[in-house]
């Protein structure tokens, strides 16, 4: 009997979970007063505790074991996997579950170019955003030139995009898992040396990352002579400053050498020509963890997974109006319907699925139409979206998609770097057209003008940021121009959400005069006596929407 | 020596110039603002965006800093390029429209009206001057403070450091500060003066205000 302190299992929405193993009875928010209980019934006395138990939300029955739960059935745990079943900062943990085997099965039994060639078979694309092959960047940072031999290996964990933890979760969860990755990925380019770019805003992560390095250590399996192999590998962290730029690689070279993080161009790849100039493997947290799941499964295994072009498993953050919010992995090539409806649950409070922003900040949205679509790189591409860090923002009938664009537009202006024209200066006038149009200012053509800016930033802006920054706004003209339409010329948001277009009224026949609108009104601006319909002062108003919150009998329109 | 065709011309060129040189030995003119011979590549303004062309498709790159390469082919002044040109020239004018170096590209490039908002920043960031103070007075005295658009440059802490040798070379450098615009009102953000003159001539008696004149004749004198 041993009770662990494990990483994040992925279901947000039910935390904290606890897991008694072997019959994988799973508890959901658990309490501190629940443990006496759980320790009483469940570990000395083998009951199950009914109350605990997590309820379908649609058969609404009660599910004992992990395995079963709709969230987890449809999913495929390749690298998340290991989370709920070690204790972080145990390396004997991770060797019990089989780690560091990959590692030895490549030092012993591969040559690196046999590592690089099993890494090209399998089909791994890079699960940082680009999606570029692997194996192939293997190779190239392999046969570059390097006048002293040396090459670098780093591990991209600057994970920026809001609402997704994916590469937190691992480096928290399962640290072992990545510096092996790192480790087999050193051995198969030639490389001595390695560096984890981590977020500052991941203390835990540094944390874990840290006792993971030195066990790592004191077992042999960094640094010298690795397991007396004659291989030689050492990993530096490096915390970034809290720039969102500092993702794209060449910004984070160039912050890792101590410069201002700000990209280059890069018609000479990183793996030719990287970090201090010498030839470099970038590769994010994800893709690193996938490396000992190829190695130790084979590439034509893996490969076995998921869709024509885009081979194994993907995380993806499930965020926004969810009911079970989380990160969830799953085979390359599921339906977005299949995540969204089936893993995640649908829409809380019967809501209608309105669109799903793929990618990050600078991912698209897609609507209801394309709800089929089945997720990998390219598809998601054709539509006008990228497969991004894994990010997945769900959406409701009540989210305005101008709105949205505008929020990410912001988020993206903040976060350019500024150092070429199309993106620093064309953002901020996106944003001004934007914040133009949510304000009732919209001018005939400001749609063809927002049109043709993003077209520009996307072909000529420097890096990957600039690249696909204005896909938030370019993929909801494309799908939901009625309503930017609606915002200019009928001087409306459809979803009620614009404050400037909008008007709270109270319905004289609905109302029934609980006065609990006016008691909460920050302005003061409803009035009436109760019992007697109220009525909203428009001057006063600030359309906080307050008032439609507390109704209990839905009184409060809003127009 | 690799080869490649830019605008039709099959040309050689040495390994490791840039499309813009290359472009320049054939005679080809390529517009650029942050792109100096003697200062390093920096790929900022994008004004000297080419189109390359791969069978079907093309993109557009940076030709200060894209290394010229065998099979290439480039097209310099396509309709695409033009286009963007004009977008990117439209934003370079409404963070900085007093610049004389913008105010001719304007009318070269038939600029007739800046569509968004004017915000005036008397600076357009292509940072010639600060690679020319660290690159070819060895100082490093100015640098780039801040992101996005609160980005400037500036000495270190606001204050004129030891490195400093007074030499004048950043003012000389920028095409904002020594290169400004006199025409007075803007209109749209752009200068009355040289107005969609194409192409922009040298003023005969010229007295110093600057190099255009417009259809009208200068403005200001």
């Amino acid at each position: 009997m041993d009770v662990k302190l494990t990483g994040c299992h992925g279901f947000c929405e039910c935390g904290t979970l606890v897991v008694s193993r072997p019959e994988e009875t799973m508890y959901v928010r658990v309490k501190p007063k629940d443990v006496p209980e759980i320790v009483q019934e469940t570990v000395l006395d083998n009951n199950v505790i009914e109350r605990l138990l997590y309820t379908d939300p649609v058969s609404s029955k009660k599910i004992t074991h992990e395995y079963e739960v709709p969230f987890y059935r449809r999913q495929q745990r390749l690298v998340l996997g290991g989370n709920g079943l070690i204790d972080p900062t145990s390396v004997e943990d991770y060797l019990a579950i089989g780690g560091y085997s990959a590692m030895a099965k490549a030092l012993f039994e591969m040559t690196p170019e046999e590592v690089v060639e099993e890494i090209k078979k399998s089909g791994l694309r890079g699960r940082g955003g680009g999606g570029f092959p692997t194996g192939r960047k293997w190779e190239s940072c392999r046969n570059a030139p390097s006048r002293n031999g040396t090459r670098y290996v780093i591990c991209n964990a600057d994970e920026g995009d809001p609402g997704a933890y994916m590469d937190r979760s691992l480096l928290e969860g399962n640290p072992h898992m990545v510096i092996e990755g790192m480790l087999i990925g050193a051995y198969a380019v030639g490389s001595s040396e390695g560096y984890v770019y981590v977020r500052h805003e991941y203390p835990l992560a540094v944390k874990n990352l840290g006792i993971a390095l030195n066990q790592a250590g004191e077992l042999g399996l960094l640094g010298e002579n690795i397991l007396g192999s004659g291989f030689h590998f050492n990993i530096k962290t490096s915390r970034g400053g809290g720039a969102f730029i500092c993702g794209e690689s060449t910004a984070l070279m160039a912050s890792l050498e101590g410069k201002i993080g700000e990209p280059r161009s890069k018609h000479i790849h990183t793996s030719v020509n990287g970090l201090h100039g010498k030839p470099t493997t970038l590769n994010n947290v994800e893709t690193w963890a996938n490396v000992p799941v190829i190695i130790n499964r084979g590439a034509k295994w893996y490969s076995g997974i998921g869709t024509e072009g885009s081979k194994g498993t993907k995380i993806f953050s499930l965020v926004g109006k969810i009911n079970n919010t989380g990160l969830v992995e799953v085979p390359m090539g599921m339906t977005l319907r299949e995540i969204i409806d089936d893993i995640g649950g649908g829409i809380p409070n019967g809501k209608k699925f309105k669109a799903v922003q793929t990618g990050g900040p600078s991912g698209g949205c897609i609507p209801e139409s394309l709800i089929d679509l089945p997720v990998d790189f390219d598809k998601l591409k054709e539509v006008g979206s990228i497969m991004g860090s894994g990010g997945m923002i769900v959406m409701d009938e009540s989210t305005c998609m101008v709105d949205v664009a505008k929020y990410f537009v912001k988020f993206l202006t903040e976060e350019s770097c500024g150092k070429c024209v199309p993106c620093r200066v064309g953002l901020d006038r996106m944003l001004d057209i934007l914040t133009d149009i949510t304000e009732g200012r919209g001018k005939q053509g400001s749609i063809e003008l927002l049109e043709e800016l993003g077209a520009a930033i996307k072909e000529t802006s420097l890096c990957g940021l600039g690249r696909t920054a204005p896909n938030p706004v370019l993929s909801t003209i494309r799908y939901f121009g009625a309503e930017y339409e609606a915002h200019i010329k009928e001087n409306r948001c459809p979803a009620g959400v614009c404050k400037a277009l909008i008007t709270f009224t109270i319905d004289e026949d609905a109302c029934n005069g609980c006065m609990q609108c006016a008691r909460n009104c920050p302005q003061e601006a409803i009035s009436g006596k109760k019992k007697e319909p109220h009525t909203i002062d428009q001057e006063q108003c600030i359309r906080c929407g307050l008032c439609r919150d507390v109704c209990k009998v839905n009184a409060v329109i809003v127009s | 020596m690799v080869e490649l065709t830019i605008d039709g011309v099959k040309s050689k060129a040495p390994k490791g110039t840039t499309v813009l040189e290359a472009a320049a030995a054939l005679g080809i003119f390529i517009p650029t603002l942050c792109h100096h011979p003697g200062l390093s590549a920096y790929g900022a303004c994008r004004i000297c965006i080419v189109e390359v062309v791969k069978g079907n498709n093309s993109s557009l790159e940076a030709s200060c800093t894209l290394p010229a390469s065998d099979g290439q082919v480039i097209l310099t002044d396509s309709g695409k390029v033009k286009a963007a040109r004009k977008i990117i020239l439209e934003l370079l004018l409404s963070s900085c429209p007093n610049s004389k170096t913008l105010q001719d590209m304007a009318s070269n490039f038939g600029v007739n009206k800046v569509r968004f908002t004017i915000k005036d920043k008397g600076c357009i960031l292509c940072g010639l001057c600060v690679r020319y103070c660290k690159e070819q007075m060895q100082s490093g005295g100015i640098g780039f403070v801040g992101r996005g658009t609160s980005r400037k440059v500036s000495t270190a802490f606001g204050v004129t450091p030891e490195e400093c040798r007074n030499c004048g070379g950043c003012e000389w450098i920028c095409p904002v500060c020594e290169r400004a615009c006199l025409a007075g009102n803007l209109v749209d953000g752009l200068c009355g003066g040289c107005q969609n003159v194409r192409p922009v001539q040298t003023c005969p008696v010229c007295v110093g205000c600057s190099e255009s004149v417009g259809s009208k004749g200068h403005k200001a004198f």
